[in-house]
Parts: structure tokens; sequence; C-alpha cells
């Protein structure tokens, strides 16, 4: 019979070896992490495949598939944009490229903590049948929302294209938050996911506070409009920072140094946290699900 | 190359009983599993999967593990796929290893069966050509003909069996873990089956199949491990431990393949 046979290790070289030793659940915690994260890299083509096909699956059958995104958030930015921008008295030219960009990356911050919080209870009989790196969990979400995030786009680019507001060269500042983006998509995908595992009255606080934090975040409205004794606000709002290293240079702006200090002090606290629970959790997660 | 191997000491795995009424739940779970429950530090409940368990394994062993449901057959078999990790105790499994826990293996229904073959390949680390031999040998064992392209969830239920038996089957690994469900279906399919699988199992260096057939668990294996609330109750060749199992002496093995 013609079968596959799996990589064989060569005579020198080791056979993979799973080991597991009780005790000391932070030290080997740590290092069977470190291993996670290891082997989910290694399998990137799976985690690409998987969350590519998740939103071929969403959209099978329909006649425009992903394309609904970019029409219904067009309609959504079109109309509110026009809305507040005569309630507020604001230039149509400036308010409506910095509202439909603000609403594009804001879609995909939320996307992904609320769908961090089922990241690993959705795909339960998936992890209760392989041992698979729960790493490959968290690149699945954050491909499967950068598909949305670049349908998405589409409206952001038309947006600029009518108005004649490209952002110009500085829109190249914006590349480093994609790689900050990407860090922290996927350690608050792990780290709501093993929480909300366990504790299954997590995702509706988290549902709550992000709409708590989508109007104390300037998405619809700017910064500009704030009064001056209330700048208070976004001071210490994590999601201001982080959503401003990406979308001011798209809009032709530098963010300012004290918002990528911010930025990444937060993402580092994120990364921290993350690490911490999950040296401790991930071996239980297959338990608590 | 040093042989497969799989080491087992003094493996305890407790499911802590988090969700639902734990109270009502506490009651339930008392009825079925008497003995069974426990509290550990944090005064939690939680139900003692396996308790104590040690063996050893190396290249040429075929351990069956017998016992009535809920004696913590399939929950050792995912403690050695890595899946369930151990609370007391030490599990080393060295070698590629390959478990064959659940008929559908993780497959999504909603993709096509080729989409599903496609994702165990990768799952495996397999390049592009080894995906299409993969496809290649699937689609043939398991008959689908056209309806590879079309999503599991509209398959017969045999198709499906079909299909997660011919993906399963298609790995070489040194060491399986099988549950039972793989030995079971209908006559026609088994005969083709049972080549495939003795097939993959001869290649293996080490086996380690649960079921509560005491005839596969003869035939197949040089060693039985009866598991009882958790616990090994018995460890030794097939016919001593399944003779103990059943509460009576063992027809010879002629006879039964006869009947």
């Amino acid at each position: 019979m013609d079968a596959l046979v799996l990589p064989q290790p060569s005579a020198e070289a080791r056979l993979p070896v799973l080991e597991f030793q009780a005790g000391r659940p932070g030290q080997q915690g740590g290092r069977l992490l470190g291993q996670d994260l290891r082997e989910g890299a290694r399998l990137w083509r799976l985690a690409v495949t998987l969350g590519w096909l998740d939103i071929k699956l969403r959209y099978r059958g329909s006649l425009l598939g992903p394309f609904w995104l970019t029409l219904s958030t067009g309609a959504m930015v079109g109309s509110l944009g026009v809305l507040y921008a005569t309630l507020w008295k604001m230039n149509v030219r400036e308010y409506l490229p910095y509202l439909a960009l603000s609403q594009v990356l804001w879609g995909f911050i939320a996307m992904v903590v609320s769908e961090g919080c089922t990241l690993f209870t959705s795909v339960e009989t998936l992890i209760r049948s392989v041992r698979m790196p729960f790493f490959v969990h968290a690149q699945r979400l954050i491909v499967r929302n950068a598909l949305v995030l670049a349908h998405n786009a589409l409206v952001v680019i038309v947006m600029f294209a009518v108005l004649d507001t490209w952002p110009g060269w500085r829109a190249l500042y914006a590349l480093p938050a994609i790689l900050v983006w990407v860090v922290d998509g996927m350690a608050i995908g792990m780290l709501l996911g093993a929480m909300c595992a366990r504790f299954r009255d997590i995702p509706p606080i988290v549902g709550s506070l992000m709409q708590i934090f989508f109007f104390l975040t300037p998405v619809i409205w700017t910064p500009k409009q704030l009064p001056p004794g209330l700048n208070w606000v976004m001071l210490g709002n994590p999601f201001f920072d982080v959503l401003e290293v990406a979308r001011a240079p798209l809009l032709g702006a530098w963010p300012g140094t004290h918002v990528w200090i911010a930025a990444l002090v937060f993402s580092a606290l994120l990364c921290g946290i993350a690490w911490w629970f999950l040296a401790r959790a991930r071996g239980r997660i297959a338990f608590w699900i | 190359m040093a042989g497969a191997e799989i080491e087992v000491a003094g493996l305890s795995v407790f499911f802590p009983l988090y969700h639902g009424s734990a109270r009502s739940l506490k009651k339930t779970v008392f009825a079925a599993a008497s003995g069974r429950l426990a509290q550990d530090r944090n005064r939690r409940v939680v139900v003692q999967a396996l308790r104590d368990v040690s063996f050893r394994l190396g290249v040429g062993d075929r351990l069956g593990l017998i016992g009535g449901n809920g004696a913590g057959k399939t929950t050792l078999l995912r403690t050695l796929a890595g899946i369930y990790e151990p609370v007391m105790g030490r599990v080393r499994v060295a070698g590629s290893l390959h478990a064959l826990l659940d008929p559908q293996l993780g497959m999504n229904a909603d993709l096509t069966g080729r989409e599903n073959i496609m994702l165990r390949g990768l799952y495996g680390g397999l390049s592009k050509p080894e995906i299409a031999r993969l496809e290649e040998d699937v689609i043939d064992f398991a008959g689908l003909a056209d309806f590879i392209d079309l999503p599991v969830r509209i398959y017969s239920s045999g198709m499906v069996v079909r299909l997660g038996f011919g993906l399963a089957t298609a790995i070489r690994p040194q060491v399986v873990l099988m549950d039972e469900w793989f030995l079971a279906g209908d006559s026609e399919f088994m005969e083709k089956a049972r080549a495939r699988l003795e097939d993959m199992v001869r290649g293996a260096d080490i086996l380690v199949l649960s079921t509560h057939q005491t005839g596969v668990a003869r035939e197949w294996c040089s060693r039985v491990i009866w598991l009882d609330q958790g616990a090994v109750r018995a460890d030794g060749p097939p016919d001593a431990v399944l003779e103990a199992y059943l509460g009576h002496p063992l027809p010879p093995l002629a006879v039964e393949e006869a009947a």
C-alpha cells in the first residue's frame, strides 16, 4: 500500500519526545508555553489555511462573498459620516476619511477581542481529539480578521480616492504598527481564550467593557473635539495609543513619540500578563473547555 | 536509532468540575462514580479519572487497555497523546505519535473532504506534493469519487467513517494510540479496513489499544492492563488478565474464531 511516512528522524537525530513531569507548574509551564509557541509558529501554513477557510465558509454560497463586508461598512460609514459631520458642523472632507479609517481599525480590534473570548471553547472537539499547539488558534484568529480588515480597507481606499485625501509617504510609519497589532492580537486572543474557558462570566464582561471603550476612545469623535480639561479621558486608555500608532500615519501624520511609547508599554504589559497566565493555564485548557 | 518508548510513572489525572451547578452535579456524579470524587486543595470537586498509573512500553509492545465504561481508558489514551497534561506523575512518549481517538478526528463538517484532507496534511507538517499523495491515497481508499469536493456534512455516515478511517490510517507513526471505535463498523467495510489498519499497526513500534471486546484484546495485544475506576487493577499477559476481568476461564482462541 502506498501510504505516507511521517518525517522519520534519522539515525543521529533524536526522536520526537513528549514529556510531562508534574510539579512546579510555573517553571515547567513557561518551558511548555515556549514550546507551544515554537511548534505553533512552525505550523503557520495550517493557521493561514484555517483562517482563510473560515472566511470562505462564512460566505460560501453567497454572491458577493466577503465583499458584503465592504458594502455594509461602506454604507454605515457613509451615512454616519454625513450625519455626524452635519450634527457637529465638521468638514466632511476631513471627517469622512477619519471616520472610515477609525471604524475599520476599531472593527478589527473589537472582533479580535470578542472572538478571542471563544478562541478555545469554539474548537473544543479539535482540542480534545488531537494535540495541536494552542498558538495555532491565535494565529488563525489574526489571519481571519486580517482578511476581514483587508476587505473593509477598500472602503477607506475608495474614500481617499474620491475625496483625494491620500496620506502620502507618511503612511509607511504604519508598518511597525502592524507588527505591534499582530503581537498584541495574538496575546489578547490567547489570554482571553484561556480565561474565558475557565471563567464563563468573562465574555459578557468583556463585551460591555468594549462597548464602553468604543465610546471613550476617539473612534467616531476626534481628539480635537474634546474640551481642554477633558484630555485625561484618553490618558491611560490603551486602546487609544494602540489605535493611534496605526491610524495617524494612515491619515498622513506622525502619531507622536509619547503615543508610541505608551503603545509599546501597554503591549509589553499585555504580553507579560498573557505569558504569566498561560504559563500556568495552558496545560489546563483541555480540562476546562 | 533508539526505538520508541513510553514511560508512565505515578500518573494521576483529575477532572475539575467547574461548570454547571457544582452541587447538583456533585450528587449526580457521586451516584455514577462513587468513591472517585474528591476535593483538591482549593476545595473544588474533582473526578479522579486516573489514579497512580505506572507502566513502561518498548519497541514491539502491544498494550491493550480493558475496563468498563468510565474506567479511564480514553483519558489514559488522551494523556499519552498529550491532550491532557497530568497533575501528578510523569509521562514520557518518545517517537512519532498518532492518536486515533475520535471518529471524526477533528474534521470540520462544513468543509469538503478534500479540504479536510489538506488540513490534516498541513497539521502533519507535510509538503505540497506529500499532501497531494495523501489526498490520492485517502480518496482511493474511501471511494468517495465526486463527493470529495462536497461538504462532509452531506456525506452518509458510512462515507464519513470511510473518510475518517482512510485519513487516520494514511500516516505511519512509531506509536499508535487507538480507541476501540476503530474496530467497529459494518462487516464489508471492516474487511478492507482491517487489512489497512493491521498494516499500519505492524509498521508501528508500539500500539496502545483501548477496547472492551476481549477477542480483540487477545488477538492484537501482547500485554493487557485492566483499569478499574482509574486505577490499574491487573497488568500482565492477555489471557491471565482477561480471565480475571471476565471472572471465568477463556475459551481457546481457535474456538472463538470459529464461532
